[in-house]
């Protein structure tokens, strides 16, 4: 316990560099979340300004996936507000805070698995592209979603597997197109829940490669267990435990931290 | 009705894809005409009839089942209702005078269909799965109720009857005789199929898809799922209510039964027994149901018992229905190893046959021993007090079950085969 409050005060350093810069791109500012009497997340602040690769790193059960879900609208937060480019958005249903330009990847793949590769990349255009529920149009004959779908088909190397359903592709190709959905609104926030989970050095590698390319001039949140990944990657990182991010800088700041080192870092290192 | 290629360096591939999409329905169109020159008695047309409502009806159901992942076990209130709108307006057009022919009287039942949809459908669809499912059988059964009790909108017990001949004629077309029904349920069979195909192809067509896959995702790509689900319903409902106004046309009433909770088992089952994966699934299944219904109720007692073994069947061992069992074929066709899997189904005919005589057999003798009416099993004739038939029957079901199995078991081995080398071949993912 003790720990944690030293945490706290800890963080709000850390966040005082960004401050409440109206022009963020995801400002979190004291959100909890209960289940029941149990506090998942506890006076949860971050800042991740416009155009930054934020990393979020923390041993297992901290409550990375759930601050991914209390920041894309998956769960609603007990208290406390999330920004997005200066808007509230917490307490906006996920499709909702999609549109306005977020959008996110999941750890566990979640693809549409009985459609096709082509199909679950075209399907995340249709909303960007304005054609919304529309039933009077041909889905095949709308120019700017087929060259935006073979664009992103491109961009992660599954042009050769478009035709396949999504639910027979490999590992790797999964967690690609899994990626591929998430950019192909074109959002300019776009949060990766542990992209490189499972992969082989060679694939993470790839992956990598794949997201700094993708996510060039965006802003971009990602959750990583593969330190490499994360110090390769990361413009920023912020360390969460129990529930509470008890520190927040550059990748140097971040090793230097004797507080991450005992809390995080040491503990993996056994 | 394969899914039409896009890309340009299968412009190739995608032309060939156009003249057999096209022609598929230019045939199926083309059979609509001519089935009743070839059957021509009283019997065929109206077997026909009733084969193309159920096939607009099953289709419609598959907007829910197959296309959103809706499993709806209520949707016969939309039919009903639309046979009901249906009936009703015909009456009104009679009785004021309109100027409206009989060709679009169906319009009117699917606008009551609609209607319903659109009042009810917000609620039904907030959640999918097991919760939509349940409402849908309250919603069913409330309806199916009120209809008995709100005599004015229902008529009762007797239902709400019409004449369809006493409406203004189009094309000097009276709609007296059955042939006439005929080809006006085929032209809306026609144009609905073509509709609800054409809906499949929209953005609303594939998000429905990317719903029923997986609704949680869904939301992270832009989309309300519940709005999705809704206006799903609604289509739904809409040409439900189509089928229901054929109906009403066809039978000239329009009573409590359309919207019961059989009419709404048989449509699912019509749409399951087909296959829900593919668009023309429910059209082989509405033909066969319709077909079995009409055909197994004159031979048999207890058809219904077939119709549970067949659903059964088709749930255990080919859960994508008939579409199902024949689109697994499409890569070996492609791959050219087709040929090497035909001699083992043909082996595979006489014990299965055997295998189902004396299941039919079994069941007729339990059926009919009380009273002894005699079994007629493909001319022979069996008696169903006598011992000769059960150990008949015994034989059967023992012996072709034996055979039957190792026959089965050949099949795989040689579909492994046949799958291994369409999947060398890139054919099979």
């Amino acid at each position: 316990m003790s720990e944690a409050v030293i945490g706290t005060s800890e963080a709000a350093i850390g966040n005082g560099a960004a401050g409440p810069d109206k022009r963020a791109a995801i400002e979190v500012r004291a959100v909890e979340k209960r289940f029941g009497n149990v506090g998942i997340i506890r006076d949860l602040n971050l800042s991740v300004a416009q155009g930054e690769r934020h990393a979020i790193i923390g041993p297992n059960g901290a409550g990375k996936s759930t601050t991914f879900n209390l920041i894309s609208g998956h769960i609603k937060p007990t208290s406390g507000e999330v920004r997005l480019n200066g808007d509230l958005i917490s307490g906006l249903q996920p499709f909702e805070i999609n549109r306005r330009g977020l959008s996110r990847s999941f750890q566990v793949t979640n693809v549409f698995a009985r459609m096709s590769v082509w199909e679950n990349v075209r399907c995340a255009v249709l909303w960007a592209t304005g054609h919304r529920y529309a039933f009077w149009k041909n889905v095949d004959s709308l120019p700017e979603v087929r060259e935006r779908t073979a664009q992103i088909l491109d961009d992660i190397h599954l042009t050769h597997r478009r035709d396949v359903p999504a639910g027979l592709l490999t590992y790797a190709e999964q967690r690609e197109l899994e990626i591929g959905i998430t950019i192909a609104s074109g959002a300019t926030v776009v949060m990766l829940d542990e992209p490189t989970a499972g992969m082989s050095n060679a694939e993470t590698e790839r992956a990598v490669a794949l997201i700094r390319r993708l996510t060039e001039g965006k802003t971009l949140v990602i959750v990583e267990h593969d330190m490499s990944v994360v110090f390769g990657l990361a413009d920023r990182i912020s360390v969460l435990v129990y529930g509470h991010i008890i520190a927040s800088g550059t990748p140097q700041e971040i090793r230097r931290d004797p507080k991450v080192k005992e809390a995080y870092l040491g503990e993996e290192a056994h | 009705m394969t899914t039409a290629a896009t890309s340009t360096p299968k412009m190739k591939a995608a032309a060939g894809g156009h003249v057999r999409f096209y022609g598929i329905w230019l045939i199926g169109i083309a059979a609509l005409l001519v089935l009743p020159m070839i059957f021509s008695s009283g019997g065929s047309l109206t077997s026909f009839s009733l084969i193309g409502i159920a096939i607009i009806f099953a289709l419609s159901y598959n907007i829910l089942l197959g296309q959103t992942g809706l499993l709806s076990f209520g949707h016969a209130v939309h039919y009903g209702l639309g046979g009901f709108a249906a009936c009703h307006m015909m009456n009104a057009v009679v009785s004021h005078g309109w100027p409206i022919p009989l060709p679009f009287i169906p319009l009117f039942g699917g606008l009551g269909g609609l209607v319903f949809a659109i009042i009810i459908g917000w609620v039904m669809t907030k959640r999918a799965g097991t919760v939509f499912a349940m409402i849908s059988l309250g919603i069913g059964e409330l309806v199916a109720s009120s209809s008995l009790i709100l005599r004015s909108v229902f008529g009762g017990e007797a239902g709400i009857t019409t004449d369809r001949t006493a409406l203004p004629k189009m094309l000097g077309w009276s709609f007296g005789p059955q042939i006439q029904v005929y080809y006006l349920i085929a032209f809306w069979l026609v144009l609905s199929a073509i509709a609800m195909y054409a809906l499949t192809r929209t953005p609303l067509g594939r998000i429905c898809n990317a719903v029923r896959d997986n609704p949680e995702r869904v939301q992270f790509i832009g989309y309300d799922p519940h709005v999705v689900r809704y206006l799903a319903f609604c289509f739904a409902g809409f040409f439900a209510g189509i089928a229901g106004g054929l109906a009403a046309i066809n039978f000239e009433i329009a009573n409590s039964a359309y919207l019961g909770a059989i009419q709404s088992g048989l449509v699912l089952f019509s749409s399951f027994i087909g296959g829900v994966a593919y668009f023309f699934g429910p059209i082989l299944g509405a033909i066969l149901v319709t077909y079995l219904q009409l055909g197994l109720t004159n031979v048999t007692g207890v058809w219904q018992l077939y119709f549970g073994i067949i659903f059964i069947g088709i749930v255990m061992f080919a859960p994508g229905g008939i579409a199902g069992l024949l689109m697994m074929h499409r890569p070996l066709v492609r791959a050219g190893t087709l040929w090497t899997v035909i001699p083992s189904y043909l082996v595979a005919i006489v014990p299965t046959v055997a295998l189902a005589c004396g299941v039919i057999l079994t069941i007729e003798t339990v059926a009919r021993y009380s009273s002894g009416d005699p079994i007629n099993l493909f001319g022979i004739a069996f008696n169903p007090t006598s011992p000769v038939t059960w150990i008949a029957a015994a034989v059967l079901v023992v012996g072709g079950s034996f055979v039957a199995r190792l026959t089965w078991r050949r099949i795989a081995e040689a579909w492994d085969r046949a799958a291994t080398v369409a999947r060398d071949r890139g054919y099979l993912a």
